[in-house]
């Protein structure tokens, strides 16, 4: 389907890569944990190793959660833009197959949320 | 000097007379420039109209009359702004939370009243029978006279409480209002009559009943008599848009049977749009109002289920069905205000109005009014929030939401038969991935994909640094909002400090 308009009708996609300075927007969804309204949109650059995610930048996101500090990251369970995933830490976000715009959703066995609701 | 004979005296002409004068005697064929050429836009949409006379406003109302009847209305509703200033009305309302709807309102619906007017005004060019222009440009005078009487209603407010102060800049770059704006935008951005259908049919028509009642009534259970009195005054004129919507839907269905898919896709579309506009209703009426009248889930079923089923029962004699995905927003009304409130409370920090957690007393009507909900997904949340609340420690989400593409709500929405699970929602497009709250925001993209690939998603433009900075604090600034008085909890907040020492002024010097 198509765009009904008065005459051509061509336009970029305001959020292409190369708007970005460098990084891709990568969002990242801790399930079964909505206190965490939503999933997390964040400007990484490709090259940044998946480890140093998990270790720099999503504490500072998610350590109001009383769970966090129980995650274990060996037995969380992924999912990359609809798929199975199995990362490789030290590996970089590119080198993962994760792309602009990609979704990471993570499940933390025996984590259900508070009062396991998955709040 | 020869006195002049007195002129015949003119029979005066009935009304009916009068609004055929109007609506068809001014209107001509041209013959300098071909007709399609002076009304470009009317055929590209698809829309086949045989005979534009066929076209009938019940109201028949003249410009004499319209300005003689709404100059009355407007006399009697500034007479009652200058009262309730003089008797600062504003003491008498039930609590300072309340004011936070009001903010929602002159923020994210007041300046849709002015994009509504530009829309009509337009569309009021652009049909080729004067009959449907004239309604039009009613409309649009109409839509202009709510934008203003409703900020100068509200700008009362603006002298006591913290937020009101620049609407329409807040309109154009705060992330939430992104929400209403793009929505009107969509509208205005279409043909003429994928518009009516938009605003006239689903919003006015459909869902307006959603928007009005529960802001009018809510203003009047909690003591807000100069919204009321907006209100009222504005009630007439929407009688008339909602015959408008429908009106201009029957006639583009009588008027072609190939109209019927073209129609179709649009109502689905605008359904769905204006449903999850309406998300924000949702928590204002099941949080924002410190006195309650209804719950969303209630509201739901007596403006759209009821009142739909009958509705769509009356057009499918045209080949029209219910709108794609009503059933879905039917699964949400119990969680949608539940999940709304959540993403603001999520997000206090950076809004132009304030968040809090409900009262015991209020969970325990959220608890009676959403029994198979409230208790098992929110309360539990809610309880762990208001407790890291008491410790000092209220809870912000410190990173920003991921974006629906086409509603542009952070992606709070879980899946119609799993409240416990975010609904994700993709699709590419030319190589690159969108994402989408619903199927039914899913599918408006992918019927357009050129359209929203444009879309000014708030979180993205402040990651490609056009909103003023990297920080929250910079971005405040840019959306003229005020760090630590506008924004976070209201516990705390200044509009609860100054209405905490009326309250005590009041208690000391009863009148």
């Amino acid at each position: 389907m198509t765009v009904t308009a008065i005459g051509r009708y061509e336009f970029k996609s305001r959020d292409r890569l190369e708007n970005f300075h460098g990084n891709q927007v990568v969002y990242w969804h801790w399930e079964e944990h909505l206190m965490y309204c939503a999933a997390l949109a964040l400007p990484l650059p490709p090259s940044m190793p998946f480890r140093t995610v998990l270790t720099d930048i999503l504490p500072g996101c998610y350590n109001l959660h009383p769970e966090w500090s129980r995650v274990e990251w060996d037995t969380v369970t992924w999912m990359l833009d609809q798929r199975p995933f199995k990362p490789v830490l030290d590996a970089s976000l590119a080198a993962n197959n994760i792309g602009h715009k990609s979704l990471l959703r993570f499940w933390t066995p025996g984590l259900h949320g508070i009062g396991g609701c998955a709040t | 000097m020869n006195a002049m004979p007195p002129l015949p005296k003119q029979r005066k002409l009935s009304l009916k007379e009068r609004y055929a004068h109007l609506t068809r005697g001014l209107g001509w064929e041209t013959t300098y420039q071909p007709m399609d050429k002076v009304f470009p836009y009317v055929s590209y949409e698809g829309i086949k109209i045989h005979d534009w006379d066929a076209w009938e406003d019940p109201f028949r109302l003249t410009m004499d009359a319209y300005w003689k009847y709404q100059a009355e209305k407007e006399r009697k509703l500034y007479a009652v702004i200058e009262s309730f200033a003089q008797n600062n009305g504003h003491l008498n309302i039930t609590d300072a939370r309340y004011v936070n709807a009001l903010k929602l309102f002159l923020t994210g619906v007041s300046p849709l009243e002015y994009s509504a007017h530009r829309g009509y005004a337009h569309v009021g060019r652009h049909f080729v029978g004067a009959g449907p222009r004239i309604a039009c440009q009613m409309q649009a005078i109409d839509e202009l006279r709510h934008a203003q009487t409703q900020i100068h209603t509200m700008s009362h407010y603006n002298k006591f409480f913290d937020g009101l102060h620049d609407p329409r800049h807040m309109h154009d770059r705060v992330w939430y209002l992104s929400v209403p704006k793009s929505f009107f935008e969509d509208a205005c951005s279409a043909g003429p009559f994928e518009f009516l259908t938009a605003i006239s049919f689903s919003f006015e028509y459909v869902l307006t009943n959603l928007l009005f009642v529960p802001f009018m009534s809510g203003a009047a259970y909690n003591g807000d008599m100069a919204t009321v009195t907006f209100g009222f005054s504005a009630q007439s004129d929407e009688a008339r848009h909602m015959t408008l919507g429908l009106e201009i839907i029957k006639f583009m269905l009588e008027q072609d049977e190939a109209n019927v898919p073209i129609i179709q896709k649009w109502i689905d579309k605008w359904f769905w749009r204006g449903y999850r506009l309406l998300g924000l209703v949702s928590m204002m009426m099941d949080y924002m109002l410190p006195k309650r009248i209804m719950s969303w889930a209630e509201a739901w079923e007596m403006y759209f289920e009821q009142a739909g089923d009958a509705l769509f029962e009356d057009l499918s004699r045209y080949g029209i069905r219910k709108p794609k995905y009503h059933e879905v927003a039917s699964k949400e009304k119990h969680r949608l205000s539940h999940e709304v409130w959540s993403i603001f409370y999520n997000y206090t920090h950076a809004a132009a109005f304030h968040t809090w957690m409900p009262t015991e007393e209020e969970m325990t009507w959220l608890s009676a009014k959403y029994p198979d909900t409230f208790d098992k997904y929110y309360r539990p949340r809610f309880e762990c929030w208001t407790e890291m609340q008491a410790e000092g420690k209220r809870f912000y989400n410190p990173t920003l939401p991921q974006l629906c593409v086409t509603c542009q709500i952070p992606m709070g929405f879980t899946e119609p038969d799993d409240p416990t699970t975010i609904c994700f929602r993709s699709a590419d497009y030319k190589g690159e991935r969108y994402h989408f709250c619903s199927d039914g925001c899913k599918d408006i993209f992918q019927n357009e994909p050129e359209k929203y690939i444009q879309s000014w998603l708030p979180v993205h433009q402040i990651y490609q640094g056009n909103c003023g900075g990297a920080e929250v604090k910079d971005v405040l600034a840019w959306y003229h909002l005020n760090f630590g008085t506008d924004n976070f909890d209201y516990e705390g907040s200044p509009d609860q400090k100054l209405w905490e020492e009326w309250q005590a002024q009041k208690a000391t010097n009863p009148v």
